[in-house]
């Protein structure tokens, strides 16, 4: 068979399988349509996390990035895999103790104001928005190169089914969906690891394979050396400055941790210990992956520069010329030799190769048999298509319930703010969608921009809610907006050239925009308390709501509504 | 509920987040970054240790931290009598 036929009978089962899932378990009041009815268990919770988690960016592009930039990929990897650290011990047990359906909910209460509410709902359609048009512009790719549509049919097909899914679903159908979801895309990550790594070094297990060796020498000594020769920075050893490096890394695991998409898969569950326990595993499943992508950056980096470098273009195996039709790789022969020159030197190279492909075309490119690839691409949609799902949500949930139910219409019956939530679903689905087809030229720095916005308003809010008693409205109102715009602002200085613009040498103290939300992020702990200093106590209710949620016992006896 | 009773355990808590937020902050940020040059001229098989640090080493401290959390807490929750 070949790839196609393949293709399509993978996904086209996977896709039978999410709307099965989908049928089985729909939502039928605003309780499972929020939050799952607060009864999942803490493994399917984790599952169901690791899913949402773990996007279009890290199946298809996480790899790609570390195999072009080596140890300076180590951000990535410790960025989005310590941020569950903060969540497990800061984070999750609390705001489940707490027990309301979302992010601006607990917000809302805890600061005893509607303007600290919308403020939050404002982020978290900023930081929901920004993301989602990431995933629907993977879910084209990865149809327009491996079933040869065109990628606006793609994204068209991949809304109707989160479309179907979610809006009949909510968070309960989603939840089971994407424990399914979870179980395709690892296998579909693992499979081509593993061959690859018993090829290139006998050790079945990729962890291990990339520090073994082969003919004699370490992979990653042999690939070092490749890298000198054609002029790279060594593989191991970085390129960015430390400090960059330091706020990056903050950035990304505290944004990590405010992401309202993930935050608020722990009210999903049943109790306090369970909240806890679903942050465990979902970081185990999540490992999985984040530990296996640097082994995969390596092997594909070894084999991407053994097949094409210096080798004549005419002689290319077909998976170069099949992603060149996509136009993600291009081969200009600028001295006219017949051959691919591919090195540092940007008016010598000859190559260029979009980041994106590394993962899908890895297992081309070590001719692993054509199931493996079919699945890859089904891996890839599995991907792109939880997080989606687990946005949407989080999108109609903040304007259904955050905005209707609590400030414009509370008196709306159970019935009407359930279907407020699934129109809601629906429309945000359609600006997703209209996204995925027009993608914004700034997607990749948008998703900079949701971590950034992530660290720099809900996360220093939610921490001094839970640490700090005395912590009131005025204070966290005020950190938030100062954050939240402090980090607009620095990237669309830097990023988009406004206000100034400017270049590398301007960035203050060295630090990225990429990394610019660790620094936002004190800027909003340090304005927060110093405003809560010289205002008033907040009031004695909600020092008691603190009270309550820092211990578990007593989760259920709290109302529903 | 006893007040004196409630902050004992929650100082309990502080304790345990100092402790493993400290060993998360060794493994990524002090041995992935700050000290990777100095680690790198370890070598373990075929890796240096600074980079395994910052792409395996801390991820899987990161799962282990949570769990030993999960352990130490379900213990704290039982010794209240806080539990649900």
């Amino acid at each position: 068979m070949d790839i196609q036929a393949w293709t399509w009978g993978i996904v086209g089962f996977t896709f039978t399988l999410y709307i099965g899932i989908a049928i089985w378990s729909r939502a039928s009041s605003t309780g499972e349509f929020y939050v799952a009815g607060k009864g999942v268990h803490p493994i399917a919770n984790g599952l169901a996390t690791a899913a949402d988690w773990m996007s279009a960016a890290s199946f298809i592009s996480m790899a790609g990035l570390i195999s072009f930039s080596g140890y300076d990929g180590s951000v990535y990897l410790m960025g989005w895999t310590g941020g569950y650290v903060l969540l497990a011990l800061l984070l999750a047990p609390y705001l489940r103790k707490f027990g309301k359906f979302t992010v601006p909910d607990f917000i809302g209460d805890r600061y005893y104001s509607d303007i600290a509410r919308v403020v939050a709902v404002v982020c978290a359609l900023i930081i929901s928005f920004t993301y989602v048009a990431g995933q629907m512009r993977g879910v084209g790719l990865v149809f327009s190169r491996f079933l040869e549509v065109n990628i606006n049919t793609g994204v068209i097909i991949g809304m109707f089914i989160v479309l179907f899914y979610a809006v009949l679903g909510g968070m309960k159908g989603i939840t089971y969906t994407q424990v399914a979801q979870y179980c395709v895309l690892i296998f579909a990550f693992m499979v081509p690891a593993i061959f690859i790594s018993i090829q290139m070094t006998g050790n079945p297990i990729p962890q291990l394979g990339f520090g073994s060796s082969t003919d004699g020498v370490y992979l990653l000594d042999k690939l070092d050396g490749l890298h000198r020769e054609l002029g790279f920075h060594e593989y191991t050893s970085g390129n960015k400055s430390k400090i960059d490096m330091f706020f990056i890394t903050g950035a990304l695991m505290v944004g990590t941790a405010g992401l309202p998409h993930v935050i608020v898969r722990f009210f999903t569950v049943k109790k306090v210990s369970d909240a806890r326990k679903s942050a465990g595993w979902a970081l185990l499943f999540i490992a999985i992956l984040y530990t296996t992508a640097p082994a995969i950056a390596v092997f594909a980096r070894i084999n991407m520069i053994e097949t094409v470098s210096n080798k004549k273009y005419t002689e290319l195996p077909n998976w170069f010329s099949n992603w060149e039709k996509t136009g993600l790789i291009s081969f200009d022969d600028k001295n006219n030799d017949g051959l691919v020159q591919y090195v540092e030197n940007e008016e010598v190279n000859e190559l260029t190769i979009d980041k994106d492909i590394m993962v899908l075309a890895n297992p081309e490119i070590a001719y692993l048999p054509n199931w493996v690839i079919a699945l890859v691409a089904a891996g890839g949609l599995a991907a792109a298509l939880s997080t989606a799902a687990g946005l949407l949500l989080v999108i109609s949930s903040s304007i259904s319930h955050d905005i209707i139910k609590k400030i414009v219409n509370p008196k709306i019956s159970e019935k009407g703010e359930l279907v407020a939530a699934r129109l809601s679903a629906v429309i945000a689905v359609i600006i997703a969608g209209w996204f995925g087809i027009n993608p914004p030229g700034f997607v990749a720095a948008t998703v900079a921009l949701a971590f950034g916005l992530a660290a720099a308003s809900f996360f220093p809010a939610i921490v001094l809610g839970i640490f700090y008693k005395r912590m009131n409205k005025e204070g966290a109102i005020a950190g938030m907006a100062v954050g939240m715009f402090l980090m607009l602002y620095y990237m669309m200085r830097f990023k988009f050239g406004w206000f100034g613009g400017g270049t590398k040498d301007d960035w203050w103290f060295g630090v990225s925009p990429e990394g610019f939300g660790t620094f936002a992020m004190f800027v909003n702990f340090v304005v927060s308390l110093i405003i809560a200093s010289f205002t008033p106590k907040p009031p004695k209710e909600v020092q008691e709501i603190v009270d309550n949620i820092r211990i578990p016992l007593g989760t259920n006896e709290a109302q529903i509504h | 509920m006893d007040k004196e009773y409630q902050k004992k355990y929650w100082k309990n808590n502080l304790k345990y987040l100092a402790i493993l937020l400290s060993i998360w902050f060794l493994v990524s940020y002090v041995f992935g970054i700050l000290l990777v040059d100095t680690l790198n001229k370890i070598k373990i098989g075929g890796f240096k240790l600074g980079f395994w640090f910052a792409q395996q080493g801390s991820i899987y401290v990161f799962v282990i931290l949570i769990f030993v959390y999960i352990k130490l807490m379900n213990k704290l929750d039982k010794k209240y009598n806080l539990e649900e």
